[in-house]
């Protein structure tokens, strides 16, 4: 297996956020404009390129048995860092992205990666792994906050791109897209969508319902 | 003292408004007995960490707590994530290991989900939301309680509904995840319509 691999293939084939079901809480949370999208993705990533490199370090010197405490600690203390670093130097977004910062360290997709592929591979590969997977959490959330930003208040960045009727154009704005429900119904078409185009994505269900006689 | 316990489990429902703890309510949803036996574990931790962790930022962290010693200028709230956490391991053990002690039989009943809670967001979100809010003790203790009901009250309706989805002849792509997303989608829709409940 080549090393870029492991970056290209959690984009779209092992996508975290539409296949393995890992960091779903904060993918709907800041999506709601593509600024705070922005900052949550490049947060993630450097927390879990950063923690999978420490981790996959000190891989053999950690017992089994607290291995799961350990790793959040170091999770912890990069979210620490990152979180930090935002209230420093861009204390706005940090408001805006409330709690959320912090609950990376309970983000599932850190622990996951950290759990599933650092715990057992040398650094390199799992610094890439976790690129990899943060920049297919981020590439879900920039669509994301695209369509619910454009939508939901007619710009992108805040800056406007269609002129909304309370300004004089003619586009207006859809309330819904800003609110909780729409970024389930993103996410959930945009799963269609995906599993439309790669049908081995579809999971097997548990039982079948047995199919009457001549029907399909 | 109502209003508050009304508005975290209704209106300000940490599952469907807020989405914390999505990926475990998305993973253990799909039989009604699991999403209760995990609804009241989370009720437990989340009504026992969220005053606990709130005594301990108000005496340990915040800035001037050192002060009886003589270090006023002190201000430790940065650790607040790392003591946070570790409370929650802790407690989700010694939770454990008390039922185990006391009610083997609802300690076998939970089974693997009280060692899941600890990386459950919601247990987090809901003492960062504490601090961030500045609740006094009480109030955080109503808070926890309310906010772990409204959890379970979301996994338990949304389990009922995926057990009836299996009947519904969905396109092949909706079936599973999509189909679970949207269904969470209307159901948040529907808890927004709590907006305003209480005195």
């Amino acid at each position: 297996m080549s090393l870029t691999h492991h970056v290209t293939a959690p984009l779209i084939d092992k996508n975290p956020v539409t296949l393995q079901i890992l960091g779903i809480c904060s993918a709907l949370a800041v999506t709601t404009s593509l600024s705070t999208a922005l900052t949550m993705s490049i947060a993630l990533t450097a927390v879990l390129v950063a923690s999978a490199a420490v981790i996959s370090l000190i891989r053999h010197h950690i017992p089994n048995s607290i291995r799961l405490i350990v790793q959040i600690t170091i999770i912890a203390s990069m979210v620490i860092v990152v979180d930090e670093l935002l209230r420093a130097f861009a204390f706005g977004i940090s408001q805006r992205l409330s709690i959320f910062v912090g609950l990376i360290v309970t983000n599932c997709l850190v622990l996951g990666r950290a759990e599933a592929f650092a715990m057992r591979n040398p650094v390199l590969p799992s610094a890439l792994d976790g690129l990899g997977n943060g920049l297919g959490y981020s590439l879900i959330l920039m669509i994301v906050g695209t369509i619910r930003e454009f939508f939901g208040a007619g710009t992108l960045f805040g800056h406007a791109v269609v002129t909304t009727v309370a300004d004089g154009g003619w586009f207006q704005p859809l309330g819904l897209m800003q609110l909780a429900p729409s970024a389930f119904f993103i996410i959930g078409l945009l799963v269609w969508a995906i599993r439309s185009a790669r049908p081995e994505q579809i999971e097997v269900s548990e039982y079948k319902l047995q199919q009457r006689e001549g029907h399909r | 003292m109502t209003d508050l316990f009304l508005s975290a489990v209704f209106e300000e429902n940490l599952a469907l408004t807020f989405f914390l703890g999505v990926c475990t309510y998305l993973a253990v949803s799909k039989r009604v007995e699991t999403a209760i036996g995990l609804g009241i574990a989370v009720i437990a931790v989340q009504t026992i960490t969220v005053p606990v962790n709130n005594l301990i930022f108000n005496s340990l962290l915040v800035e001037g707590a050192w002060a009886w010693i003589g270090l006023p200028e002190v201000d430790l709230t940065y650790l607040k994530l790392v003591s946070f956490i570790g409370v929650i391991a802790a407690m989700v053990q010694i939770l454990e290991l008390t039922l185990d002690r006391f009610a083997p039989a609802l300690h076998r009943a939970l089974g693997i989900f009280l060692p899941l809670i600890t990386v459950n967001c919601a247990i987090l979100g809901g003492s960062l939301f504490m601090v961030e809010r500045q609740y006094d003790f009480t109030e955080a203790v109503i808070y926890g309680f309310g906010s772990g009901v409204g959890w379970a009250l979301a996994i338990i309706a949304f389990a009922a509904i995926r057990e009836r989805l299996r009947y519904s002849d969905m396109p092949r792509g909706v079936q599973g995840l999509a189909s679970a997303f949207i269904v969470t989608g209307l159901m948040s829709l529907g808890f927004s319509a709590f907006a305003g409940v209480g005195p």
